[in-house]
């Protein structure tokens, strides 16, 4: 049975972008941007994620520096921290996440925010944009 | 209300952010919120025993605002502080109100020396609720109702209440087009 879904393990790291279609769990460092428009990015409890992010939803457990867009919904879980600003239509903050940004719930800045992104993402000047190729998610 | 009339506003929020009151803003009045938690730099001030050096660090924290901000939700961060820290900061805020730009703050909220911070959680649009959480820094003092007016002298007094706890809620708006 094919699950869709993979995840990024502890002890791996990524200076890059990363794309595709299938709901991704990271548990090890992420550099760079990651985008996953109709999937659902997990950003689990040992986690250290500098990227842009861009996907319909976007769970955070461990650490994430830089901005977030999801189309659905950002939630940050207790002991979840994120530094950066946050750009969906929902945003769940749990007691004990630590958040400090700024959040922009309004529909029409969640689209101005993905659509400037269809052939690759705007650079904010907060996130660090390595030169490291591309890594694709699952079959895109 | 100043939010509900304008979509989109602007609101600076000191304190941490709190689910329930970003939910608030974000969802019921389409506010853009950004938190700057002083309350977590006091902690890191207090734990580095560097409270003498939040002055300067204060100044020009809240200058990439400009004049944009509708709302600033000070809580009782100002209870914190020693009087140069607050000085500077009242300052800080008064430069980030857009002409009509509101803000709330309360006073004496709590016991001098008290190592512990009130989180203020909006209910239903029409309560505060709070709770406290450990904090590295203490209260410093209580202002005085002529303490509150000098430290904002720029701003216009809207509302001010002293509620039965002996806290006082105090609104200001920044003269100007409302």
């Amino acid at each position: 049975m094919r699950e869709d879904s993979v995840s990024i393990g502890k002890s791996i790291v990524i200076k890059g972008d990363v794309s595709g279609c299938e709901d991704l769990t990271i548990e090890g460092q992420v550099e760079g941007r990651i985008q996953l428009r109709d999937h659902v990015l997990t950003v689990g409890p040992s986690a250290h994620v500098h990227a842009h992010v861009v996907a319909k939803s976007i769970v955070v457990v461990g650490q994430v520096t830089g901005n977030l867009t999801a189309y659905e919904k950002v939630d940050i879980r207790e002991n979840g921290s994120v530094e950066g600003d946050v750009v969906a239509p929902r945003v769940a903050i749990a007691d004990g996440a630590k958040f400090r940004g700024s959040i922009d719930m309004r529909p029409q800045d969640v689209s101005a925010a993905t659509d400037g992104t269809v052939d690759g993402f705007k650079h904010d000047g907060k996130t660090p944009m390595p030169s490291g190729a591309p890594v694709s998610v699952g079959a895109d | 209300m100043l939010l509900s009339s304008r979509p989109g506003a602007q609101v600076l929020e000191l304190g941490p952010a709190i689910g329930s009151n970003i939910t608030f803003l974000g969802e019921r009045f389409g506010c853009k919120i950004h938190v700057k938690d002083l309350y977590a730099d006091l902690d890191r001030y207090a734990n580095e025993a560097a409270l003498h050096r939040l002055p300067e660090f204060l100044d020009g924290r809240f200058a990439e605002f400009g004049e944009s901000i509708d709302a600033v939700l000070c809580w009782d961060v100002f209870d914190y502080l020693v009087p140069a820290a607050a000085n500077v900061l009242a300052a800080a805020l008064i430069q980030t109100l857009r002409p009509g730009g509101a803000l709330l703050a309360f006073f004496g909220a709590g016991k001098l020396g008290e190592a512990r911070y009130t989180r203020y959680l909006i209910e239903h649009g029409t309560h505060l609720r709070f709770r406290f959480s450990p904090g590295a820094c203490c209260r410093q003092r209580v202002l005085e109702n002529r303490d509150i007016l000098r430290l904002f002298a720029d701003l216009d007094l809207v509302d001010s209440v002293l509620l039965r706890s002996g806290v006082r809620e105090v609104v200001f708006r920044k003269p100007g087009a409302h």
